[in-house]
């Protein structure tokens, strides 16, 4: 008994001291539904490679404490391995000196990754002021800028898809006219600056959008173009209904799955909102770029990989990397998302209408200059600016304020924050 | 060695609270003063940087209506606590029947969290879903109640929310208050001719002067640390509408990648609280002192 005993404790000891091999330790918040399915797919690969994965998954907030249990770690002097960081995020916690030396470089070198994404995309993801070595990689890529229209609403009021904003405008006057909702819309400050930063593409066009949200600049801030977005804006606000402060944005995308409301502008993770209902792409809803000269805003999820001492964790990272740009990882977890695979070469066979769409038009805005980082989603610009941002598209969209006060708000908002 | 432990014992067994106490409570205290005083973003900085971050802080817009908020609602909340609470109180104090049960049913709310009731009352207050749509349904065609999305009135949903939370609290404490009066002074103010109105206005509202002190001293520093239920109420909306202090420093600190504004916002409301505080410490202490 008593050797038994020894044994057994022996054994507890070197089960944990004896493996060797690639270990990686994941910061994440993918808990739900098909996020879960999806990394599952990522561990099982990664297992299936002689890998330990040690999973901190960290809920609440859409990542808000996964952030915190991740500073907390970085200050304690303890980063995971990998976390889910994405954007300008990453050169901020690269400025914070804890992500060199940079441990999955050499397997994007190796694997060329700099042929196999869009040059913009793959900026986002290169250390020392996106043109060092390769520090995160991406999953997917999101597209912000959808219009999701109930098909049979648009039918019943005789209505096609509009392709420019006033002819937006004028199909959501006449389902207003016919007591239907037009505009499914949750009055969250993230949601009213993914609305409004499809608007100031659209509106302002290309050019302008980067001018304004991604160089910041003033006169480009304060310019009529600017009050002539922030005058659509107020129209859209007219077509939201009264309960829409506050709302989620499922909710609101369950309004239009219902018919009680028109259309919807959001990401394209709506999409799984309308697949879980059992809709079809096409047949019972439209899933259509909101106006636009070619453009693209895209958001782009990636895993940032810290520096670590520990030579079974620097391979785990290497691992990590090479399957998560792997074509497998790539399709299989964007099956899921409702994204398009951030690598360009993937097969879309197995994809739905809207995401071929997505990936057609995302070569067509990179060729043109039309592919443009969301500021809203946090690629164009870091937290805090984009906050500063916010702050004053929420503002004006839930109150009275004038689109010249706004412009102008936007810009002062801006230069506090610099 | 056994007298000398038994004359140190209490101390020996608080030394470990009194430790963590001080160092979890008080030393972060001193390290969020720091902070205040760095220029760090997204992780905590070191190197010290002076009073920019409060410059920064009372320059912010964004503040200035969550400094207002605070007093708009720390004000309401305070005074309809104590009315409402004082009079639930009266009434429960009349010896009426069944009177277990409805006290029960006043401070019930109170063993909810804010979360409940933030979220309970947005789905009443919503004009598409709760008060405003029931009274539609009923045939008042012309009824609104739409403070919930109204950017002017979003902050008095806050204090109605929180109110109904509380004021069974207040209530407690003054029925406590009250039952402790002997009697005896009760009689001998009916004898010479008092009326309850003048028994109670005169007499023993005037003794629960502790009482009041309590429930300011609770209510306030309730308020000004109140994030939970604007989290599930308003979520700082309509716009920026309802931000308060509290969710100004988690957005700061955790959204906008702003620890050291964040720092700087958090030593604000510490002043805040210790202002109502130390005040009261300092009188409870003497008059324990004076006994």
């Amino acid at each position: 008994m008593k050797k038994m005993l020894i044994a057994l404790i022996a054994f507890a000891f070197t089960s944990t001291s004896s493996f060797a091999g690639p270990k990686i330790e994941v910061l994440h918040w993918w808990t739900s539904g098909g996020e879960a399915a999806a990394l599952k797919v990522l561990k099982d690969d990664f297992a299936a490679n002689g890998g330990e994965w040690l999973d901190m998954p960290v809920t609440g907030g859409g990542g808000d404490a996964a952030n915190v249990a991740l500073k907390a770690r970085i200050v304690a002097g303890d980063p995971p391995s990998a976390s889910q960081i994405k954007g300008p995020t990453i050169q901020e916690y690269d400025q914070e000196g804890v992500v060199a030396p940079y441990n999955i470089d050499p397997i994007a070198q190796s694997e060329g990754w700099d042929s196999l994404l869009d040059p913009m995309i793959a900026a986002v993801h290169k250390c020392q002021n996106n043109s060092g070595p390769y520090c995160a990689a991406p999953v997917n890529i999101h597209r912000i800028d959808w219009m999701w229209a109930n098909k049979a609403v648009f039918d019943a009021n005789g209505i096609s898809v509009p392709t420019s904003w006033d002819e937006l405008n004028a199909a959501a006057e006449k389902l207003q006219a016919a007591g239907v909702i037009p505009f499914a819309h949750g009055g969250q400050a993230w949601q009213d600056a993914t609305v409004f930063e499809a608007v100031a593409m659209g509106i302002g066009g290309n050019n302008y959008y980067k001018n304004c949200y991604v160089d910041l600049k003033e006169t480009c801030l304060r310019s009529e173009t600017t009050v002539k977005v922030f005058d659509q804006m107020r129209k859209l606000q007219g077509f939201t209904d009264e309960g829409s402060p506050g709302r989620d944005w499922n909710v609101a995308t369950g309004m239009v799955i219902e018919g009680k409301a028109g259309f919807q502008i959001m990401g394209d993770w709506a999409k799984g909102e309308f697949t879980a209902a059992g809709k079809v792409p096409g047949v019972d809803y439209y899933c259509a770029p909101t106006p636009s000269n070619n453009g693209y805003l895209y958001n782009v999820d990636s895993f940032i990989f810290y520096k670590t001492s520990d030579p079974d964790k620097q391979e785990g990272q290497k691992l990590l990397a090479k399957l998560m740009m792997g074509k497998n990882f790539q399709k299989v977890f964007n099956l899921y998302k409702g994204s398009i695979p951030a690598r360009l070469d993937v097969s879309m066979d197995e994809f739905d209408k809207c995401a071929k769409t997505s990936n057609s038009d995302i070569k067509t805005a990179g060729a043109s200059g039309g592919l443009v980082p969301s500021f809203a989603h946090g690629m164009a610009q870091g937290n805090t600016m984009k906050a500063a941002l916010q702050d004053v598209i929420t503002e004006h969209f839930n109150s009275d304020m004038s689109s010249v006060d706004a412009a102008n708000a936007l810009a002062d908002s801006v230069l506090d924050n610099m | 060695m056994f007298k000398w432990l038994e004359k140190n014992l209490p101390k020996i067994v608080m030394a470990p609270a009194v430790g963590l106490i001080g160092w979890f409570v008080y030393g972060f205290v001193l390290w969020t003063l720091y902070i205040s005083f760095t220029n760090s973003k997204i992780l905590p900085k070191y190197e010290l940087w002076g009073v920019g971050q409060y410059v920064k802080l009372w320059g912010s817009r964004k503040w200035l209506i969550a400094v207002d908020n605070l007093l708009i609602f720390t004000a309401l909340f305070l005074i309809f606590c104590v009315v409402i609470g004082i009079i639930l109180a009266i009434f429960l104090d009349q010896k009426i029947r069944a009177e277990g049960v409805l006290r029960t049913i006043y401070l019930y709310p109170m063993a909810l969290s804010f979360i409940v009731t933030g979220t309970a009352w947005k789905w009443i207050l919503n004009p598409t879903l709760g008060i405003q749509k029931m009274f539609i349904d009923w045939g008042f065609q012309n009824f609104t109640f739409d403070w919930l999305v109204n950017r002017e009135m979003a902050i008095y949903t806050i204090v109605i929310a929180g109110v109904w939370q509380s004021a069974g609290f207040v209530m407690a404490l003054f029925l406590a208050g009250l039952r402790s009066v002997e009697d005896e002074i009760v009689k001998a103010a009916k004898i010479d001719g008092a009326n309850l109105f003048t028994v109670y206005w005169k007499i023993l509202l005037p003794m629960m002067r502790p009482v009041f002190f309590t429930s300011f001293v609770i209510l306030v520093h309730i308020s000004i640390k109140s994030y939970d239920l604007i989290v599930a109420l308003t979520q700082g909306g309509p716009g920026i509408s309802t931000t308060m202090p509290a969710l100004y420093m988690t957005q700061t600190a955790f959204h906008k990648s702003q620890v050291g504004l964040s720092a700087a916002s958090a030593m604000m409301m510490f002043m805040a609280v210790a202002a109502v505080i130390i005040p009261y410490l300092y009188s409870e202490l003497r008059r324990e002192n004076a006994r």
